[in-house]
């Protein structure tokens, strides 16, 4: 197998192996309802968990993404509640104003060469503070559309359901496994995060997909703004907070390497659902804090990054035996 | 001249960077149909020209043109447009990345807006079959030996090139049979109309392949010229402004062997790297490794610095058993490793030149005994000096350093460390013909100071310039030992090729 397959590997045989253990404890979590209930609850992270692989995969990382969920949030809240747009015009406003937004952050990292890390901090302090300034309270929104959204529902047998934004999570993860691993600019992101000066010298247009990279983590941040507030039906200046941290969490658990040059976007998915599925775990328990939801994700981190570390110093490369020529 | 004759060209190029001048109003002409070379001393300004002459870099005054007409080249994906491939001299391409995408990275074939990948697979392998080079093109290329590596860079090059050929370097790591056939392919190339620019410091392979040669000394043009006009004492004149004598075969009578044994390995070896070897070496021995590349020269000497643990035999270090299980174990002992492939293992290139050239000294001091700033100082000035390191300060980041000079610096850091055993792996490679001499001299003082060596080069002439004794290997296996006063170059080829006989299928 190839050593980059192997975190993603191990990632899901763990699920496997979690699931089977929790299903043994507790029978109900073998229903189509939790299936269900599993995307449509973790739908805004893996959203944001897409835009971050590929941020990470190109050897940066984007802080911002819970502020900007924030943002979008309060920012579409007000454009309906208060001002009488269609929701759909104000998604539509919301997805460009994030889209510049990832886009003046990717032009800083690359023309100033400051370092991500820096400039999406600032970015998350921006956008919070953005969200607060318009309002400090929740905004509810109360449209037909938000209510014809939550019906648009397909029945599973066994009484599961499934949503329409659960069923977006997974439309955004196949086309970012697509874009990622089948297009010329998943290419270039791996190639950044493998080498920026070789990927510059063969030509990789360096700028463009730096910036495009921060549009696209920032914009399906924003559209898990969206898909957040359709499942809240409201916009807080303060939700989603450290949802960055559950995202880079899910990323790494999921095989990406934190360096940059590996990983997979499906892997994330694994990673969401590793994640949902400890949250899961300590609802159906009832006696747990859901503190342990923490330390749980922490331990795993811890995990995988010491796996990561063994698989790609066993095998460095040059270590393989040289072929004749 | 007349504007058409020359497919590539610049004209009084000036580039500097911060206060130092790497080129000073230099004219560069390439026609079509020929094999250009350009030479000079490290630091002679040859790899920034090709970066400006492929906009990897700005110019900061003069013109690129293309076909006569004068053109900006914004960056290299801009210069690939008009036909230009290139190898840059210090580029690795991507190591996490498959051979395939290496080869056609921005120019994928697709399929629906897709990348293709059957297709790219199997373009690639035929690509590579030119270079009679068959290996997996879905496999990771930091997998590969750094040959193959080099090779795949090549030949990504060349299919890029539609017009123009540029090759910084490309032979530093390839071994006689590979850079025949990368001339054959330049050859082919050749006959087609395309323009070609290689740069080297092997001068055979300047005489076998150019037809023109320009020389820059110090960021300055010194001349084009044909080359047939030209003899190789011409040429080094031309590149360093002075007659150099050349070390040539000096047998430089082995002085009776010394017999205060320093180290033995006996029947030591490692799994799927080496197999088992005895040998033994004394005080003030330089111990010659030569072999195809691949043979399991460099392994052998990783073995040795713990680099990567031996699993059988044993080693002796001053007659006691010891063991060398990690490069800390080594150094311990007073052991000196300078890796071959610089560009992974030896650079910290953020790091100064001073303090790349101390930070194995001060590593053996131990980090109490720290040394100051003016210590530090006085140790790199003595190696720049004494290596004839070109940097605008010792202060200055390694990486900004020329590609040769950066080799200089990991060769004084370990010098520094006045080891006791120092491994050589492809001392020279890159090294321009001026330092080239001056380092097998280093070496052949250090013998006589007492200092054991093994030194790994592809360079027979070389290996027989400074070496006391001579192993050959092949295939992974120690399979001679070549002693006395008549080792050649030919003896050598010699005792690869006898094995070669028996060769593999
Ligand atoms: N980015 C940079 N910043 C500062 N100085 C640089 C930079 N790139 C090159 N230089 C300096 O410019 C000079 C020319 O370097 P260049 O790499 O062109 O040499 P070269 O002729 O290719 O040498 P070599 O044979 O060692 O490869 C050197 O003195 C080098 O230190
Ligand atoms: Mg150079």
């Amino acid at each position: 197998m190839k050593r980059s397959l192997r975190p993603l590997a191990a990632t899901a045989a763990i699920f496997l192996i979690a699931y089977a253990v929790s299903v043994l404890q507790f029978p109900g979590m073998l229903s189509t309802r939790v299936l269900g209930n599993f995307l449509t609850d973790n739908a805004f992270l893996g959203i944001t968990a897409v835009g971050m692989t590929f941020v990470i995969i190109s050897g940066g990382i984007d802080l911002s993404v819970g502020a900007v969920i924030g943002f979008t949030g309060v920012l579409i809240a007000v454009l309906i509640s208060w001002l009488g747009f269609h929701p759909l015009v104000a998604f539509a406003i919301a997805l460009g104003v994030a889209a510049l937004f990832g886009a003046a952050m990717g032009v800083t990292i690359h023309y100033l060469q400051v370092p991500s890390f820096i400039v999406t901090l600032a970015g998350m302090f921006l956008a919070r503070g953005g969200a607060s300034v318009i309002t400090q309270d929740s905004v509810p929104v109360n449209h037909d559309f938000y209510s014809a959204i939550s019906d648009l529902i397909i029945r599973l047998p066994g009484g599961g359901r499934l949503s329409f934004i659960g069923l977006l999570m997974v439309a955004v993860f196949l086309l970012g496994a697509l874009l990622a691993h089948r297009t010329r600019f998943g290419s270039y992101v791996y190639a950044l995060g493998g080498n920026p000066v070789s990927a510059s010298l063969m030509g990789v247009p360096v700028a463009r997909t730096t910036i495009q990279i921060y549009m696209l983590s920032s914009v399906l941040a924003a559209l898990a703004g969206i898909v957040f507030s359709l499942y809240t039906s409201a916009g807080y200046p303060l939700a989603a907070v450290g949802v960055e941290l559950d995202a880079i969490s899910a990323v790494v658990i999921g095989g990406t390497l934190l360096t940059g040059g590996y990983g997979f976007v499906l892997g994330t998915f694994v990673g969401v659902m590793l994640l949902g599925l400890v949250q899961t775990y300590i609802i159906f328990d009832g006696t747990l804090s859901s503190w342990w939801t923490k330390i749980v994700i922490g331990v795993l981190l811890f995990l995988f990054i010491v796996l990561q570390r063994i698989i790609f110093a066993a095998s460095a490369p040059g270590e393989e035996s040289p072929e004749k020529v | 001249m007349a504007d058409g004759e020359y497919v590539l060209e610049a004209r009084g190029v000036l580039k500097i960077f911060g206060n130092h001048v790497a080129l000073d109003n230099v004219d560069f002409g390439l026609r079509s149909g020929e094999v250009h070379a350009l030479l000079g001393e490290n630091g002679a300004g040859k790899s920034t020209l090709i970066k400006i002459l492929t906009g990897a870099y700005q110019p900061d005054g003069g013109g690129i043109y293309v076909d006569g007409a004068e053109v900006s080249l914004d960056n290299p994906l801009h210069a690939q447009t008009f036909g230009i491939g290139t190898v840059y001299q210090e580029v690795n391409l991507l190591p996490n990345r498959s051979v395939a995408e290496n080869l056609f990275l921005g120019h994928q074939p697709r399929r629906f807006g897709f990348v293709d990948f059957r297709r790219m697979e199997a373009d690639a392998r035929a690509l590579l079959a030119n270079y009679d080079l068959h290996i997996d093109p879905s496999s990771e290329l930091g997998t590969h030996s750094v040959a193959v590596q080099q090779i795949v860079a090549i030949a990504r090059a060349v299919q890029l090139s539609g017009k123009v050929l540029i090759l910084d370097e490309p032979t530093a790591s390839l071994d006689r049979n590979e850079v025949e056939r990368l001339f054959e392919v330049v050859r082919g190339l050749k006959a087609r109309g395309l323009a070609i620019i290689f740069i080297t410091h092997f001068l055979d392979q300047v005489f076998a392949i150019a037809d023109r040669v320009t020389v820059l000394r110090n960021g300055t043009l010194i001349d084009t010229r044909q080359l047939d006009a030209l003899s190789r004492t011409d040429v080094v004149r031309l590149m360093l402004g002075k007659d150099i004598a050349f070390s040539g075969a000096t047998d430089v009578e082995p002085s009776e062997t010394p017999d205060e044994v320093l180290l033995e390995f006996k029947a030591y070896g490692r799994r799927r790297s080496v197999l088992p070897f005895d040998l033994t070496i004394h005080k003030g021995e330089v111990i010659g490794v030569a072999g195809l590349l691949g043979s399991g020269r460099t392994e052998v000497a990783r073995i040795m610095f713990g680099a990567d643990p031996a699993d059988q035999g044993e080693a002796m270090v001053n007659g006691k058993p010891t063991s060398l299980r990690r490069t800390t174990d080594a150094i311990r002992h007073g052991f000196g490793f300078c890796p071959e492939d610089r560009k992974a293992e030896g650079i910290l290139g953020d790091l100064s030149v001073r303090e790349n050239i101390v930070i194995a000294l001060q590593g053996k001091l131990g980090w109490f005994k720290a040394l100051n700033r003016d210590e530090q100082l006085e140790i790199a000035g003595r190696f720049g000096e004494a290596m004839d390191i070109r940097a605008a300060s010792l202060d200055m980041p390694v990486k900004l350093l020329s590609g040769g000079n950066q080799q200089k610096v990991i060769l004084s850091r370990w010098l520094a460390t006045d080891p006791a055993f120092l491994i050589l792996d492809e001392p020279t490679r890159g090294i321009d013909v001026g330092a080239h001499a001056e380092i097998v001299r280093t070496i052949n003082r250090l013998r006589e100071d007492g200092m054991a060596m093994l030194v790994i080069s592809s360079e027979l002439d070389e290996v027989v310039a400074y070496s006391s004794r001579i192993v050959v290997m092949r295939d992974r296996e120690m399979v001679a030992e070549l002693r006395g006063k008549n080792i050649n170059p030919g003896v050598i080829v010699q005792a690869i090729a006898n094995h070669t006989d028996e060769a593999v299928a």
